[in-house]
């Protein structure tokens, strides 16, 4: 085995470019995850069945497919219906919908897990129902599920180097063309693989602080 | 989209994907179980040496430790792995560790009377767990994994760009042979689709039957 440090000397200035883009990918694929996941939470609890069927069709048909074809399917067909967006766009807005499906899930449980007596004690105060929503239930549902949705981050942040396949330049990408220019695979591929333990374990310690604080 | 392409591509995709669940959830069933037991072991040491992988291979990302086998390890070790085997390798290991802790939590949700009950009639304590303990956990187990295989199956894709000749591959190419997009990555998300759907059914019978294996009746419901 032959390690070359001057090789991770040499792809440093790459890493923390990779590293940048990785971590725009997941703070705004987290923000549109968390959004959209509630709109389909809400939407599983619409009071008409054509709301909520297209809902739970929709959420397990991109749950139940691969995100790496998803985000083919997104950045091939969308420019085909003059939607232009550059690969850092597509690829963020792909793995932002494909996890809000998760978190969709989360927080229906959240929802769900919020006692009956407090829909009824709204429905008894007459409050409208964006009032329910906002004031009662939610702020209720959102402590419990704030580790599980601290864990969809940290699995995020595995499937960002997907990204790579349509050109995105995140970690994997960025170790790529280094590979490529200087046929030196090891390191570069090495250094992001502990790069990712390094950042994924540190955030699953503190979900599971957040977990022992918040869930009882 | 021709007949020929069909045939070449797309149909011998769908087997080269299946297979690739098949070998990947073999493997990492054996790894969830192995070290899955290990972290309940009742020496330290081992439960470190459990708890270290499952942290190792979760914390790193799936598609860089396959790029890692298929492209750091040969010159290491002097050998070649085929993309396919090194996918496989990679797949099973990091899905591994995600069910060994399915294992783990399982094993630990077994009433404690139960291994108490175990160790008065003096069994040892791989009769423990193969006769007392894994019966009672697998059906526990399973829902969760079948989650997982979902996941497993979804995480198949990623070899494609080794340039393993599953569906997904078989997308790139015919969208280059074709010139249309929307067309083949829809019937190929419909193809996942439908074998997620056949891993849940099935999976669900496997539940029912491990169920039905310690007189748990599943077709009544709650009368038992």
């Amino acid at each position: 085995m032959n390690w070359d440090w001057s090789a991770i000397a040499d792809f440093m200035p790459r890493f923390w470019d990779g590293v940048l883009i990785t971590l725009q990918i997941l703070v705004l694929g987290s923000l549109i995850s968390f959004t959209l996941g509630l709109v389909w939470a809400i939407g599983f609890r619409a009071p008409t069945r054509f709301i909520r069927w297209p809902v739970h069709a929709v959420t397990e048909f991109i749950r139940t497919t691969p995100l790496l074809v998803q985000l083919f399917f997104l950045y091939f067909v969308l420019p085909e219906w003059g939607v232009q967006f550059s690969a850092l766009t597509t690829g963020t807005i792909a793995i932002g919908l494909h996890y809000s499906t998760y978190t969709a899930q989360v927080y229906r449980a959240g929802i769900d897990a919020v006692p009956v007596g407090q829909w009824e004690a709204a429905t008894a105060l007459s409050l409208p129902a964006h009032r329910t929503w906002i004031a009662v239930i939610l702020p209720q549902a959102i402590r419990r599920i704030t580790p599980a949705l601290g864990n969809y981050v940290i699995a995020m942040l595995k499937d960002t180097p997907l990204l790579a396949a349509i050109g995105v330049l995140e970690m994997l990408q960025q170790a790529r063309l280094e590979s490529a220019q200087t046929f030196q695979y090891t390191e570069p591929l090495t250094l992001i693989g502990i790069a990712f333990i390094l950042i994924a374990y540190p955030a699953s310690l503190l979900v599971r602080a957040l977990e022992r604080r918040l869930v009882r | 989209m021709t007949a020929g392409l069909w045939q070449n591509w797309v149909l011998p995709g769908i087997w080269i994907t299946i297979q690739l669940l098949v070998y990947s959830a073999a493997l990492a069933a054996v790894v969830a179980f192995g070290v899955g037991m290990a972290r309940t072991h009742s020496s330290r040491f081992v439960r470190f040496l459990a708890g270290f992988y499952t942290e190792i291979f979760r914390g790193t990302s799936a598609l860089v430790l396959m790029f890692w086998l298929f492209f750091v390890v040969p010159p290491l070790l002097g050998w070649q792995l085929v993309p396919m085997w090194a996918a496989v390798l990679a797949l099973g290991l990091s899905y591994g560790a995600y069910g060994a802790e399915i294992v783990r939590g399982a094993l630990n949700a077994v009433a404690p009377a139960q291994r108490e009950a175990g160790v008065a009639l003096s069994f040892t304590p791989w009769q423990r767990m193969r006769l007392i303990l894994l019966p009672q956990a697998v059906p526990e187990m399973m829902p969760s994994f079948c989650n997982l295989l979902i996941e497993l199956l979804k995480g198949t894709a990623l070899v494609s760009l080794l340039g393993v000749g599953d569906v997904s591959f078989a997308a790139y190419l015919v969208r280059l042979a074709t010139q249309e997009s929307a067309q083949i990555y829809t019937i190929v998300l419909v193809i996942y689709f439908v074998l997620a759907f056949l891993v849940t059914r099935s999976m669900k019978a496997l539940e029912n039957k491990t169920k039905r294996n310690i007189g748990i009746s599943v077709a009544g419901g709650a009368s038992k």
